[in-house]
């Protein structure tokens, strides 16, 4: 418990009501707006509805009575025409706004390179750049475009960042994209939206926006860290829990910050390429399912023959 | 391991039994609630036997074919699932009042009860109500005297009811899917999940689908080929087109449905690898058969409570409907672009841009024939003399919290939003908001409206009006809170939460929780109530609405055959019309015998059968499960050699009940609207006022 | 020339068969709608079919398991039947306006299309067979299980269609043409017609597009 509540007292935004990137701002002033489009279409029902209530209720005698009034020109060019200018409206700013925050659209030339795994019921991020993994725990340089790509190991997860840019789905086996860029300094909590099983409540992650020189000194702390990341302690990593329950696997004691030093730069391609050997994963071999083993569960060597791991791009 | 004789049940297996070897606060819930089957199951039989009812039961009830009643047998159901699911809802809301940093329920309970609690309110409760409705009326409102296929109809309820008999069952019995009610694979394929969960969730599901498909079959034929002469498409009451719609709706949205159950089924069972993450398995397919189903769904949730508002806004406010041939376009835009939407359930998945931009703007499109119609609902009112009585109340939550749900769709239509709140308290906040004062809304309503028309007597509108506004307050304190809460960043199906900025939001929701269990059961007592004074609400004349519609032209409750003589329209509101020329209740000139559908036991046996099957494939009890499916497919091939004669109702009987209904309407004084609530509402209606040209 | 009205799609009774025409109406009518619903499902197994085609993950693919002498065989079976079919159809049209007239070309047609239905049915088991003696089963990867269960689908209907025909003939011979069996006939002719354009799409997206 300990954990989570450091990530409360240090939580600044949660929200993308309280913006710390670029895409999630313009995400909250696209929200203001198709709110106030549409209230051009629905605010004539909030105001006639109650006047209309009122005026003709059958005690009102002063008001008109007309039972075989059924149709009129003007007023079904109104309600059709209206409408539809207003969704020609909406949907042209949709169509804009849609392509402009593409979450597969790259923010820059030259993007920091992250990974990210889904697990049962933890993140684990990669930095294949720096040689450096973490564990629910996603540390980005402020000001710099950050490109992530995404898998889990378990079942259908959703990520999301709600301050930076809102979320994309995870699959095993499928790599899927993502790009960011922090405004400001900052705390802020990330999580799995998609229900995943027992502890899904609890797969929250801390992502901390550090300027340039404490991004690079949190790096390094992590290569000297005296963990590494290993297959076969990811492996042990991937055993159903939190990043909490998972620490007396790993030797590490509660409050130190899970980092570790990333040997193999391929891990996270290996993790996506369990699923494409051509062989069967069983339960033993398979993060989430009840009878996982870590031992029958190290991901297969970079070199192992495949078939092409899918991107659900078009 | 799995026994020849008993599958894999075990001792354990019941929930009773394991609330006695680990005892504790989510075990002694759940046993709770598994008791109440075989204490309920008992107390019923107790019941039956000490009325002395069950000759009756099986002869009126259980063999009927009559859509009456079998309209009636669909709604007391879904009253039943209903009180399940309000139960969960309330849990959930209490838990979550609660939970920060833990709650009462533990995760697996939490989840079970969100699983159930989709499950049973979409397919158990909003389908059945539906239906129940549709099967009441439209035979009714189209001059008809039954569907076109009665056997097939019976046959339908008894899926429905063989499904949920399974998602009740694994309340004692096993446990349900943990999965939510769309049940995603991986979570639910047999590697993570290999309890019977999900396999009760396909079972259950699966059977009251294909139920489902066949009422959309039937019911589109009846309105296609049964309509009474004159009755041209465009002379059809509204909810005869919704209900068209629907059925239409439902012909090709229940198939994506069974398909993906089956492959899942496969999956879970064969070692497919349709949904899997091994060997070339892609659960995105899953996602696309799901919500290609799953929209259209919503529409078929929709459109009976849009036709129902449609029926009542002009009875209530003396007038014809406003629009007619817009309302009709609308209806039938809305279900050809349900059919183009089903995107939008995962914008979140990786796809490009342009085609989240396409479905967003397909998404959008719908808002303008929905619109359309509040608009031309609101035109209905407008000069009218409407009378607040429950339904309108209904109406009028509707008009304004509908409206807010649409709004809040409007925003998720569109990816950008959508990619911060999917999957959040926002999107839970939307879709109940368009369920409950939609759907929900829109059935109570249509149950008070034609509840004189089934059972002969109207229902207290005083306990029917406090029982409205109990649903409105109590779904505005439940699930506006969930609004503030989704867009603040809080995640759907979280048993527990650490953020303490939540709180106050979720103790309003549990409040809002209380009201609306306080709203169910003023739904029982209202029912009750009434029952009780059926005497003095009585309206045998058949009319208490001043109704234009056929289904008001015969007396109250609707005599088994329908129409003794079947009407013949030249007009809209065809009743009105007779009512205005005075020929509504004049003498007919002839009687001839008419033949009505057998009672039979078909359906029965087949829901039976249909139940036990899925029960034993659940439990893996595979000689059950052969027995029971070759079991319905001999009841199919024997009752095609059956004789089909009916019973024949002859002449002489049609004319002793049909003049002396006549010659007392003929003879009586009609009331006026004042005095629709008062004992002297018999049924039979003046005209309100001479109309203004 | 007079004509009769045609009440539904496909060959109508015509006049002479009185109430029976009238009737047949709303059944048949019935039954196109019920198909629309069997098109769906079957378009959904033909769109996982499509969408795993490549998803064959390292094991046999179509070029290693099909066999398009036995395709060949089971569409010459399937395509014929639906021509005795017909015949049948027409049969009944043309002699059989009072349940009273002799059966036996009526039935002699239909017994001939089960016949040949049952004639696919068993070179389709022989072929599943031999695909799975090679490797091919269904739990193998996402392509095969496409595979099996969409030809599955469309065997298992051809078997409920046989079953369905074995019915009526005893129906008839038992209880003579009357109008639930001219229905019924009807009907089932469609739902056979239905099964033989299903099994053109399989022949063309599974088979061939496999092997080219």
């Amino acid at each position: 418990m300990t954990h989570s509540a450091s990530i409360l007292l240090s939580v600044v935004s949660d929200s993308f009501l309280r913006p710390m990137g670029s895409i999630a701002d313009a995400q909250r002033e696209h929200l203001i707006r198709v709110v106030l489009l549409t209230l051009i279409a629905v605010g004539p029902v909030f105001i006639a509805a109650p006047l209309i209530l009122w005026r003709y209720r059958r005690g009102n005698a002063q008001a008109a009575y007309r039972p075989k009034w059924n149709s009129n020109k003007l007023l079904e060019s109104l309600m059709w025409g209206v409408p539809m200018l207003v969704i020609t409206l909406l949907g042209i700013t949709l169509w804009r706004m849609t392509h402009t925050l593409d979450p597969y659209r790259s923010l820059s030339t030259d993007p920091i390179r992250l990974q990210v795994i889904g697990l049962d019921w933890k993140w684990v991020f990669l930095y294949p750049d720096e040689g450096v993994a973490t564990v629910d725990e996603l540390i980005v340089p402020t000001g710099r475009a950050v490109s992530m790509h995404l898998t889990t190991d378990t079942v259908m997860q959703s990520f999301r960042v709600s301050a930076l840019i809102g979320q994309v789905y995870a699959m095993p086996g499928m790599v899927t994209e993502i790009h960011l860029i922090a405004a400001e300094d900052g705390e802020m909590r990330g999580m799995n939206t998609q229900f995943s099983g027992l502890e899904f409540w609890k797969q929250k992650f801390e992502v901390h926006a550090r300027e340039p020189n404490d991004f690079a000194h949190v790096m390094d702390q992590a290569r000297n860290s005296g963990l590494s990341l290993t297959p076969e302690v990811y492996a042990l990593l991937a055993e159903q829990g939190t990043a909490d329950e998972a620490r007396p696997n790993l030797g590490v004691s509660k409050d130190t910050p899970l980092r570790f030093a990333l040997p193999d730069k391929d891990l996270f391609m290996r993790v996506v390429a369990r699923y494409h050997t051509g062989k069967p994963v069983n339960a033993p071999s398979q993060p989430g399912s009840p009878s996982y083993q870590p031992s029958c569960a190290v991901p297969p060597p970079a070199d192992a023959p495949l078939y092409m791991p899918m991107s659900t791009h078009d | 391991m799995t026994d020849t004789l008993t599958g894999n049940l075990t001792w354990d297996s019941i929930m009773i039994v394991k609330a006695i070897k680990d005892p504790n606060f989510n075990t002694i819930i759940t046993a709770n609630a598994a008791a109440m089957i075989p204490v309920g199951t008992v107390l019923i039989f107790a019941i039956l036997t000490w009325t002395k009812y069950w000759k009756k039961l099986f002869s009126e009830w259980i063999t009927t074919t009559d859509h009456k009643k079998l309209g009636i047998m669909y709604v007391i159901f879904a009253m039943i699932m209903l009180f399940r699911g309000v139960v969960e809802g309330t849990l959930m809301r209490i838990n979550q009042a609660g939970a920060l940093d833990g709650g009462m329920l533990s995760s697996d309970h939490f989840n079970q009860l969100f699983t159930t609690h989709g499950t049973t309110m979409i397919f158990f409760v909003a389908m059945p109500l539906i239906i129940g409705l549709m099967n009441f009326v439209v035979p009714l409102q189209i001059g008809a005297r039954d569907v076109a296929y009665p056997v097939l109809n019976q046959i339908s309820f008894w899926l429905t009811a063989a499904g949920g008999s399974l998602i009740t069952i694994s309340l004692l019995i096993g446990e349900f899917s943990t999965g939510g009610w769309s049940n995603y694979p991986p979570y639910t394929g047999k590697v993570i999940n290999p309890g019977v969960g999900p396999d009760y969730w396909l079972l259950a599901v699966g059977l009251s689908g294909i139920g489902s498909t066949l009422t959309g079959v039937n019911f589109s034929l009846t309105i296609y080929k049964l309509r009474a002469k004159g009755m041209r498409f465009m002379r059809m009451p509204l909810f005869v087109w919704t209900s068209l719609c629907t059925s239409i709706l439902l012909i090709f949205a229940m198939p994506p449905l069974t398909a993906s159950i089956i492959m899942l089924g496969l999956d879970r069972y064969l070692g497919f690898h349709f949904f899997t993450n091994d060997l070339g398995g892609n659960m995105m397919s899953y996602a696309n058969l799901f919500w290609m189903f799953g929209h259209p769904e919503v529409y078929i949730l929709i459109l009976p409570a849009f036709g129902v508002m449609s029926e009542i806004s002009a009875t209530y406010a003396a007038k014809s409907l406003y629009g007619y041939k817009s309302i009709v376009a609308a209806t039938m835009c809305i279900a050809v672009l349900s059919f183009t939407v089903w995107l939008h359930h995962f914008f979140t998945m990786g796809q490009s841009a342009t085609i989240n931009a396409a479905f967003g703007i397909a998404t959008l499109l719908i808002a303008i024939p929905t619109g359309v119609k509040i608009y031309d609902w609101l035109a209905t009112l407008f000069r009218g003399r409407i009378r607040f009585t429950t339904p309108i109340i209904y109406l009028s939550g509707f008009f304004i919290l509908f409206t807010i749900g649409g709004l809040s769709g409007i925003v998720l239509a569109n990816p950008t939003i959508d990619f911060q709140v999917h999957n959040s308290l926002f999107l839970v906040a939307h879709f109940h908001n368009v369920i409950i004062p939609g759907t929900l809304f829109g059935m109570l309503a249509g149950i008070h409206y034609w509840f004189p028309k089934s059972f002969g007597f109207r229902l207290l509108e005083s306990y029917g009006r406090v029982t409205a506004m109990l649903w409105i307050i109590g779904f505005c304190l439940t699930f506006f809170p969930l609004y503030p809460l989704g867009l603040m960043g809080m995640t759907r199906r979280t048993v527990d939460y650490m953020d303490p900025a939540y709180q106050p939001y979720m103790f309003v929701a549990g409040a809002g929780a209380l009201c609306l269990s306080a709203a169910f059961v003023g739904l029982l007592l209202t029912i009750w109530r009434s029952i009780v004074h059926r005497k003095e609400l009585a309206v045998p004349l058949g009319d208490p609405w001043d109704g234009r519609t056929l289904e008001w032209w015969t007396p109250s409750p609707a005599p088994e055959w329908n129409y003794a003589v079947l009407p013949e329209v030249d007009a809209i509101d065809a009743f009105t019309l007779a009512k205005e020329r005075g020929t509504a209740y004049a003498p007919v000139d002839k009687y001839t015998d008419i033949t009505l559908p057998p009672s039979r036991y078909y359906g029965f046996i087949v829901g039976l059968l249909a139940a036990t099957m899925g029960f034993a494939i659940v439990w893996y009890i595979w000689w059950l499960a052969i027995a029971s499916l070759t079991g319905i497919v001999i009841t199919v091939i024997v009752y095609g050699y059956l004789p089909q004669c009916g019973h024949v109702i002859p002449a002489s009987e049609l004319a002793e009940a049909d003049e002396s209904w006549r010659r007392r309407a003929r003879a009586e004084r009609g009331i006026s609207r004042d005095e629709e609530t008062a004992v002297s509402n018999q049924g039979l209606a003046c005209p309100d006022l001479i109309p203004t040209p | 020339m007079t004509t009769t009205k045609s009440n539904y799609p496909g060959l109508n009774l015509g006049a002479a068969h009185g109430d029976d025409h009238e009737a047949a109406e709303t059944a048949i009518f019935g039954f196109w709608i019920f198909l629309m619903s069997d098109i769906v499902t079957f378009g959904m197994f033909f769109a996982v079919y499509v969408t795993s085609a490549l998803n064959t993950a390292g094991g046999p693919g179509p070029k290693d398991l099909f066999s398009l002498t036995s395709v060949a065989w089971q569409t010459g079976f399937l395509l014929v039947s639906s021509v005795t079919s017909g015949l049948a159809v027409l049969n009944l049209k043309h002699e059989h306006s009072q349940s009273q007239s002799p059966r036996k070309w009526l039935v002699f047609w239909l017994l001939v299309s089960v016949l040949l239905g049952i004639g696919f049915l068993q070179q389709e088991v022989r072929d599943f067979i031999d695909i799975a003696h090679k490797g091919g089963v269904p739990s193998r990867s996402a392509w095969l299980s496409a595979f099996w269960s969409l030809v599955g689908m469309h065997g298992l209907h051809v078997s409920v269609g046989s079953l369905w025909c074995l019915v009526i003939v005893m129906g008839v011979l038992a209880q003579g043409v009357i109008q639930r069996w001219k229905h019924a006939i009807m009907s089932w002719a469609v739902f056979w017609h239905f099964l033989d354009l299903v099994w053109i799409g399989i022949f063309t997206i599974v088979f061939l597009r496999g092997l080219v």
